[in-house]
């Protein structure tokens, strides 16, 4: 059976562009919003985000290291990605996302670094024989610890932060980029794109750190941090509204113009994505957990443990309201054919080479390596257990 | 005459007719045309163009057949289509191009009166200003010195973006190569001073193809004789495949 309907130009009938394209902005908009968390203590000295600073900073480096993995399985000759950065060619868009990745996984790197030298020193004169060994490589084989070099430390997290934030901000904003000068697809090529995937980057990056928070916290029965809670949930509520509002906005404008492209696209909206995005991006995963973050935001009444649950339901729910957002935009505008005329069908299928189980598998790693992490530095100190 | 003069004359009238047979061969066969590359300033001498005359089309498909063994194209995918349109006498349209119309077009969309209907061939319109090729992030694909847009297929890493970035859908990714895929206007051919393969299947010479930078080409002529469109110009991508009697519904 044919599955597209409408009519198609006859190169449209399956989709270039995988559920690996969706996996993509989605692992990198974590990343950026992470990182521009943690530097909202390192950088701005936002006191109230010191527990969860330098685990939002190695956060964004797990999800950074497995950012490229979905790209290179979705890639035709894998084994020539590295042409990118030989022969970049510079009007492309595209040609500077290795160099820009490359030079934010540098930035990163360091920050992680520099953050976490005195307790590496201190763990390398703890150990013995090839354990220390290695902790000494690590170190590069420098024990100075004192007032003076933690200054120093203290200045060049700052500056790598500083650094670092609109770097964050170009390798997400420029993802969007990519989509929104695309001027064949009528459903990317808007300006407005890369400012949303910069906001939308920022509520992935809130929402999956309150989500781990507070799930390792309630797990490990932790004393949980309620003022930095209370002020990421806020900061979610906020960029959340931003990002939805930006989005509909751009569909509010196209709508109202009703330029040629409003007729194909007002069906892709009503038919194609009707469930992936109204009924759950925009209703589901947008509207319920603003509702909920509205009322744990006003209402300081309420008590810590339902506002928390709320707090870690709407993160949740944000979490799959981006997913949903990156799969609207990459798979929505290729179901629309250039003909103007029909649409495409997609479903990545089970067990293929792109498909969800290989999708999952991929979401999954990096939260598995924030694991291990873990386990080597613990992000949240011990002290804190409930008695 | 006798038997012997008849048998004489039977076997030099044999002989010559044989040899003459034989040496027509020679004569007329294609000799093989050196693979001697020609040089960049004589490349520059040509800008390839092509014609597509949407009055003349029939929708038999011969192109698009004669593309796919030409040029090994995969299944499914394709660097040369035909669409049909046909309006009914409600004004409603209808487009299809079943399998890119490689087995032409069975039957009618409409089983009412059908008051217009014309075919639209399609292929690569190795645009001057080509959106595919600014967007290739390792330069893979290229404008030839002679106006051709291509593809090094040693260097793509099937990224796709060209595809998505192509206004007109002629791109594909060849998932047996890995890497992007679209009409070369037979490359391979032109070089050699031949026709591409649809150009040379066509019956009604709705395709035409020639050099841009020659006044007195057949292209150059028709274009100066017709009235002809391009396909989405408000792109700007400035597409160097000319329709002539080009329709609103085409895009």
């Amino acid at each position: 059976m044919d599955p597209s309907h409408g009519f198609l130009f006859p190169n449209e009938l399956h989709i270039t562009w995988t559920v690996m394209i969706v996996l993509y902005p989605y692992i990198t908009g974590m990343v950026a919003g992470a990182f521009i968390v943690s530097s909202f203590y390192h950088v701005f000295g936002m006191e109230k985000l010191k527990p969860i600073a330098r685990f939002a900073l190695v956060s964004s480096f797990a999800f950074l290291l497995f950012a490229t993995v979905p790209l290179l399985n979705h890639l035709g000759r894998p084994e020539r990605a590295i042409n990118i950065l030989l022969t970049p060619n510079f009007n492309s868009a595209m040609s500077g996302f290795g160099f820009i990745y490359m030079f934010y996984m540098i930035i990163v790197f360091l920050e992680i670094w520099f953050s976490y030298r005195v307790d590496l020193i201190e763990r390398y004169e703890k150990s013995r024989g090839i354990v220390k060994f290695i902790y000494n490589i690590i170190i590069l084989g420098n024990t100075n610890d004192n007032e003076n070099t933690r200054k120093y430390d203290k200045k060049i997290i700052v500056f790598l932060g500083g650094l670092g934030i609109p770097v964050a901000c170009v390798l997400h904003g420029y993802v969007g980029f990519l989509f929104g000068s695309i001027k064949a697809n009528l459903w990317w090529s808007t300006p407005l794109m890369f400012i949303i995937f910069i906001f939308s980057a920022i509520v992935s990056g809130l929402a999956v750190l309150i989500f781990l928070y507070l799930f390792i916290h309630w797990r490990r029965k932790k004393v949980i941090n309620q003022e930095s809670i209370d002020l990421m949930s806020k900061w979610l509520w906020g960029f959340m509204i931003i990002a939805v509002t930006l989005e509909l906005m751009e569909i509010l404008s196209i709508s109202y113009e009703r330029t040629e492209k409003w007729a194909i696209l007002s069906k892709l909206i009503n038919h194609e994505l009707k469930i992936s995005y109204v009924y759950l991006q925009i209703g589901l995963f947008s509207i319920v957990p603003f509702l909920m973050l509205t009322v744990t935001s006003l209402f300081q009444s309420l008590n810590n443990n339902l506002r928390n649950s709320l707090i870690w339901l709407s993160s949740g729910l944000l979490l799959l309201q981006v997913l949903f957002m990156r799969w609207n935009v990459v798979i929505g505008g290729q179901l629309v054919s250039k003909s103007m005329r029909g649409f495409t069908d997609y479903f990545p299928g089970y067990f293929d080479k792109e498909g969800l189980l290989v999708s999952f598998l991929i979401i999954i790693t990096p939260f598995i390596l924030l694991r291990l992490f873990d386990k080597i530095f613990p992000f949240f100190g011990k002290k804190e257990l409930v008695e | 005459m006798d038997n012997k003069d008849r048998r004489k004359f039977i076997k030099l009238g044999l002989y010559s007719s044989a040899g003459l047979l034989v040496g027509s061969f020679y004569a007329f066969s294609k000799r093989e045309i050196s693979p001697e590359l020609k040089k960049y300033e004589d490349l520059l001498k040509f800008d390839w163009g092509f014609i597509v005359d949407t009055t003349r089309c029939i929708g038999c498909g011969a192109c698009v057949r004669a593309c796919k063994i030409e040029n090994e194209v995969p299944d499914t995918y394709f660097r040369t289509w035909v669409e049909r349109y046909e309006i009914n006498n409600k004004e409603a349209v209808r487009v299809d191009s079943p399998n890119g119309a490689i087995e032409s077009f069975k039957k009618n969309n409409y089983t009412d009166d059908i008051v217009k209907a014309f075919f639209v061939p399609k292929l690569c319109n190795h645009c001057y200003k080509s959106a595919c090729t600014q967007v290739c992030p390792v330069g893979a694909t290229f404008h030839s010195p002679d106006g051709v847009v291509l593809i090094d297929k040693e260097h793509c890493v099937g990224c796709g973006y060209c595809v998505q970035a192509c206004p007109y859908a002629c791109r594909y990714i060849n998932h047996e190569k890995g890497t992007a895929d679209k009409c070369t206007l037979c490359y391979h051919r032109i070089s050699k001073g031949e026709l591409p393969a649809c150009v040379n299947a066509c019956p009604r010479n709705a395709r035409v193809f020639g050099n841009l930078k020659d006044p007195k080409s057949q292209i150059r002529k028709i274009l100066h004789q017709r009235r002809y469109g391009l396909l989405k110009p408000d792109l700007g991508t400035n597409p160097k495949c000319y329709y002539i009697g080009l329709d609103l519904e085409v895009k």
